[in-house]
């Protein structure tokens, strides 16, 4: 009796419109979300970009393969190694270049400290995101050696530029290995202690267990990569299907797991942040000596054709295609940016969910939205 | 597949299609007429099996305007690049494909905002990056905006 008393008031609900953004502290950026809720019930999601579109793929197209480089840091910001080297990589193997050994190693193990300051940043800010500020102030503190270690050697905390086609700008500083074995013994010890706090916490788990579902073929569909896409079981993983720079000379796991929710991809990344370490460990002690650097010509063309790159970033696959006429400049670039597809999924993923649990669920998918908008 | 077999299997769907091949992929240029049968074929077949739509993009080759699709499998991890090309300039139109894959319904519609090229049964086609008002298509190559993009070298 009263539960039809109940649902017939429910029933008799108006909808209405709210608006989340674009100045929101929880959208981790320029968006604009608007929800059609009614009562406390969300019944649709529509996402709203543009805010901090600048025009990239148009600007590449009048500038050379050097200077694109710098201004795909500013895509992703959080990997931006990862992205200046698929940049560099699209280069090398169009004029099928041979890079020493050395840079291959650098190149991977400056990519895996990218990863581990981006899964850092992801966490302190997603138990932010639910009411636990202690983690926000667990992860910067942790990151800050890290920034330290990049500043050192590539000149820069967050806008790398230290890739370049044929190798990389300076070669490391002498007590680079020491410095990051450092690092890492120090990690190693406080990684238990983000375990203890979000990941055993009851209230935590009762948040995010369930919450944003989405399915193995939805994934696929939706083009859900990286993290994201691991958690609902589509094996993904470039570093294991197109092996890149020293990733053949690793032993590492490709993380899956398949339920599906927001508490399958918080373990996938705090798993992903293990496997990190222990590719750093394999890698650190063995940097072979050399070159760090192929001497290029001035001005870099590439033969025309069309030319696709894929790494994977800390988000999912991040892509660059080219489409060249022989001259020093592309004649289209496109970046597949692996923030647009996830983001696709929100609506998805958010269907018939309360509202709190919506901001559970975006910092779960781990948006950057420069990267959306490019 | 081989990239032999893919080719008798797309040409058998749309018979005035165009094959090239680099090192990275085969490529297939189809009349947008095909475009719907031949990208749900694909899709659906057991031995094709085309899951992933991994990019969708716009390209403006002067004069005619092109629509490129990046498929890979998940399960038999083979790849293959689809083009659909269009000589209108004044009004492009492609059938849509978001019911085939869910990632084009955001990818169309940027595409629809730079390059101008309308999809036929997309749920909400409208701009998303560019204002709701803005005149013009940004990409193109005969694109001019005095305000905003300064022509260093005259």
């Amino acid at each position: 009796m009263v539960e039809e008393e109940v649902k017939k008031k429910f029933e008799a609900v108006e909808e209405y419109f709210i608006n989340m953004g674009p100045q929101h502290p929880s959208t981790h950026g320029v968006l604009r979300l608007l929800i059609n809720l009614k009562g406390e019930i969300v019944k649709d999601l529509k996402p709203y970009c543009g805010y901090i579109h600048r025009g990239i793929e148009k600007m590449c197209e009048r500038n050379t393969y050097p200077q694109i480089i710098h201004l795909t840091d500013r895509l992703d910001y959080l990997s931006a190694h990862q992205n200046n080297e698929a940049v560099c990589l699209l280069v090398e193997n169009a004029l099928e270049i041979e890079v020493p050994e050395r840079v291959k190693y650098i190149r991977t193990i400056m990519s895996e400290l990218s990863r581990l300051a981006s899964h850092q940043l992801w966490w302190c800010v997603m138990g932010m995101d639910m009411g636990a500020l202690t983690t926000f102030f667990y992860g910067l503190r942790d990151r800050e050696r890290i920034l330290d270690i990049f500043e050192e050697n590539c000149g820069g905390r967050l806008i790398l530029s230290y890739n370049c086609p044929g190798g990389v700008m300076y070669d490391i500083k002498p007590d680079f290995q020491k410095k990051v074995k450092d690092f890492l013994t120090y990690f190693k010890k406080k990684l238990p202690e983000y375990n203890e706090l979000l990941t055993g916490n009851v209230i935590f788990v009762e948040r995010t267990r369930g919450a944003g579902y989405i399915s193995k073929e939805d994934a696929i569909s939706f083009g859900v990569t990286g993290p994201s896409g691991r958690g609902s079981g589509f094996s993904c993983d470039v570093r294991k299907h197109c092996p890149y720079s020293a990733y053949d000379k690793v032993q590492f796991k490709e993380i899956l797991y398949s339920e599906g929710d927001s508490l399958a991809r918080y373990k996938v990344r705090m798993d992903e942040m293990l496997e990190s370490i222990s590719i750093i460990e394999q890698l650190i002690d063995n940097i072979p000596e050399g070159d760090f650097a192929v001497k290029m010509k001035p001005i870099i063309k590439l033969p025309e054709g069309e030319y696709y790159q894929k790494v994977e970033s800390s988000r999912g696959e991040f892509g660059v295609y080219v489409i060249s006429k022989g001259e020093k400049n592309p004649y289209r670039i496109k970046f597949r940016s692996p923030n647009f597809a996830n983001l696709s999924a929100l609506d998805k993923m958010t269907r018939n969910s309360k509202i709190a649990d919506l901001v559970a669920i975006m910092s779960s998918i781990d948006l950057v939205i420069p990267d959306i908008d490019r | 597949m081989t990239n032999e077999q893919l080719k008798e299997r797309i040409s058998s769907l749309a018979q005035d299609a165009i094959f090239e091949e680099n090192k990275q992929f085969l490529i297939a240029t189809i009349s947008p007429k095909d475009l719907y049968s031949v990208a749900k074929s694909l899709k659906e077949s057991k031995d094709t099996a085309f899951d992933f739509l991994f990019s969708l993009t716009g390209v403006d080759y002067d004069p005619s305007l092109t629509v490129v699709y990046h498929l890979e499998s998940s399960t038999l991890k083979h790849k293959v690049v689809i083009k659909a090309k269009t000589e209108d300039r004044l009004n492009p139109s492609f059938p849509s494909v978001c019911d085939i894959w869910f990632a084009a319904e955001l990818q169309e519609r940027e595409v629809f905002d730079m390059f101008g090229v309308k999809f036929e049964n997309h749920p909400d086609l409208r701009r998303i990056f560019m204002d709701e008002d803005w005149q013009g298509y940004p990409l193109r190559k005969d694109y001019k905006d005095e305000v905003n993009i300064i022509d260093l070298i005259k």
